[in-house]
């Protein structure tokens, strides 16, 4: 028999997720739909002042864009746990960490970089200037890629749970909040024209620690999930 | 190194038995402390120049938020315990404790805002303490809740453990945020907390309020604990004997 | 002092009696609530032991 390295396990799961994840094209545009709704709702609940509207636009993009990366989080492992996928991951010998890594990896892909992509768009809405934008679809990008890696531990905690995904924002939040200040901050600075360097440097640190931490904690939650 | 006391310690007749003979000797000096510590912070110690007798309202909330704080962290322990060497008593004793300091951070919280309505101004201000302590009681509340739902009892253990361990790496990010925060956004905020001028009669009672309420988590884990054994142990021998005797 | 003032608080009597006062309960409530719950464990352990004892 052949002998897979980790590496081509590693491309193999981050390709066949997106295969899958591309083919239910609505679970991709589910949250960027709720994003865009949103967004619509701030200036009707508040005012269509876009100087209004400036002042607050990256604590409302980077709030929404939590919440919308977390609408597919319960998706995650559901599918691979229901089919014995997850028991075949287990049983594989290769390490569940970097596993789990290229599934956070894929699930960000589909649910993470749309919401980076169309973000721009929504945040002209809000009246954000051009110059800003550069700074918000980084802090974005950081922010769900930290939401994926941190959502992946609640997702493997959660498995298989009645009313998991309740229980998974409640989870999850908390431990997002670190990445809101700074992510709603440097886009804040960015608007006002400041060099926001420092906070997103901060939200870089964030995601290096969360995306090497998080997926030994996935490996744990899973391995606990199915014993 | 002898690790037998260690061994024996884990043991679950061994704790059962140790915990219900040492609850009294927690017990009863955490009501005596208590009762002198009040006594102490409400009589003798005299109002603080700036805060009059509001200041006394830091006899119960300091001490239950080094609580809400203490128990988080020996909870994590716990839990690396249990993981790493699977043994059930540590379990246990993470699930006891997780109830007790989620009330502990909550009655942080109301006696923060009590004391805030009058030197604040506010039943509420996001100061960067009473914030964290907020998301401490999330993070709480998270693990009470991921316990709850799970039925399986040995996984309920050991995926509570995780989620703790998860927690507390996180704490000191959500701290350090939350005052980088909070220093950005100081400017409305005017304080009546002076510098910390305080006397010796001031700072006795808080010292016993301290190990008072260490001394009664202490007493109220080892019931909590004692239960949890209890309830996990049902079908083992020894439990026969301990409570038929 | 007598012990109107004491009650008084110096005028903050609505924020330190409800904070000693919460305080309190949560204490009392934690003990009651513990050894409520090693009471119940131990009754459950205790009717489990008789039910197991029964048939033989």
């Amino acid at each position: 028999m052949m002998q897979t390295s980790i590496t081509q396990a590693m491309a193999l799961i981050y390709r066949g997720d997106l295969i899958l994840a591309f083919r239910r094209w609505e679970q991709i545009a589910q949250p960027v739909v709720f994003l865009a709704m949103v967004t619509t709702l701030v200036p009707l609940a508040l005012s269509p002042e876009l100087g209004e509207l400036r002042e607050i636009a990256g604590g409302v993009l980077w709030i929404a864009a939590l919440l919308a990366a977390l609408l597919g989080l319960e998706f995650l492992y559901r599918s691979d746990h229901a089919d014995g996928t997850l028991e075949q991951m287990l049983l594989s010998g290769q390490p569940l960490a970097l596993i789990a890594l290229a599934k956070t990896a894929a699930h960000w892909t589909a649910s993470g970089l749309p919401l980076v992509l169309v973000s721009p768009l929504l945040a002209v809405g809000l009246g954000v200037p051009a110059d800003a934008l550069v700074v918000l679809m980084t802090s974005l990008a950081l922010g769900t890629g930290i939401l994926s890696s941190l959502g992946a531990v609640g997702a493997a905690l959660t498995l298989g749970l009645r009313r998991g995904s309740v229980l998974l924002s409640l989870l999850v939040l908390p431990l997002a909040m670190p990445a809101l200040i700074f992510g709603a901050r440097a886009v804040d600075m960015a608007i006002h024209g400041e060099v926001a360097r420092g906070p997103l440097l901060l939200l870089g640190a964030m995601f290096v620690l969360s995306l090497t931490l998080s997926p030994m904690a996935v490996a744990a939650a899973l391995r606990i999930s199915q014993e | 190194m002898n690790w037998t006391w260690f061994h024996k310690l884990a043991s679950p007749p061994h704790f059962y038995r140790l915990a219900g003979r040492i609850t009294p000797w927690l017990g009863w000096p955490a009501f005596l402390l208590i009762v002198i510590g009040l006594y102490g912070g409400l009589v003798l110690a005299p109002p603080d120049y700036q805060q009059g007798d509001a200041f006394r309202i830091v006899y119960v909330h300091a001490p239950s938020a080094w609580m809400s704080m203490f128990i988080y962290g020996m909870m994590a322990i716990a839990a690396a315990i249990g993981l790493i060497w699977r043994i059930k008593l540590a379990h246990a004793v993470a699930a006891a404790a997780a109830p007790v300091g989620a009330w502990f951070t909550f009655v942080t919280l109301v006696t923060g805002s009590l004391w805030g309505r009058p030197m604040w101004g506010t039943w509420w201000q996001w100061d960067a303490r009473m914030t964290s302590e907020l998301i401490l009681l999330f993070l709480y509340l998270g693990l009470i809740a991921l316990r709850a739902s799970i039925d399986d009892r040995e996984r309920a253990d050991r995926a509570s453990a995780v989620l703790a361990l998860v927690g507390v790496v996180n704490l000191p990010i959500i701290h350090y945020s939350v005052y980088w925060w909070n220093t950005l956004h100081q400017g409305s905020t005017i304080t009546k907390f002076g510098k910390p001028s305080i006397t010796f009669d001031m700072l006795w009672p808080l010292l016993v309020m301290f190990v008072a309420f260490k001394l009664f988590f202490g007493m109220v884990l080892m019931l909590r604990v004692r239960g949890e054994v209890l309830r996990r142990e049902r079908d083992a021998s020894w439990l026969r004997e301990e409570l038929t005797r | 002092m007598n012990l109107s003032d004491f009650l008084a608080m110096g005028g903050y009597a609505a924020f330190v009696w409800p904070s000693f006062g919460l305080t309190l309960i949560m204490l009392i409530l934690n003990v009651r609530n513990a050894r409520r719950m090693h009471a119940l464990a131990r009754e459950h352990a205790l009717r489990r032991l008789d039910a197991a004892r029964k048939p033989t």
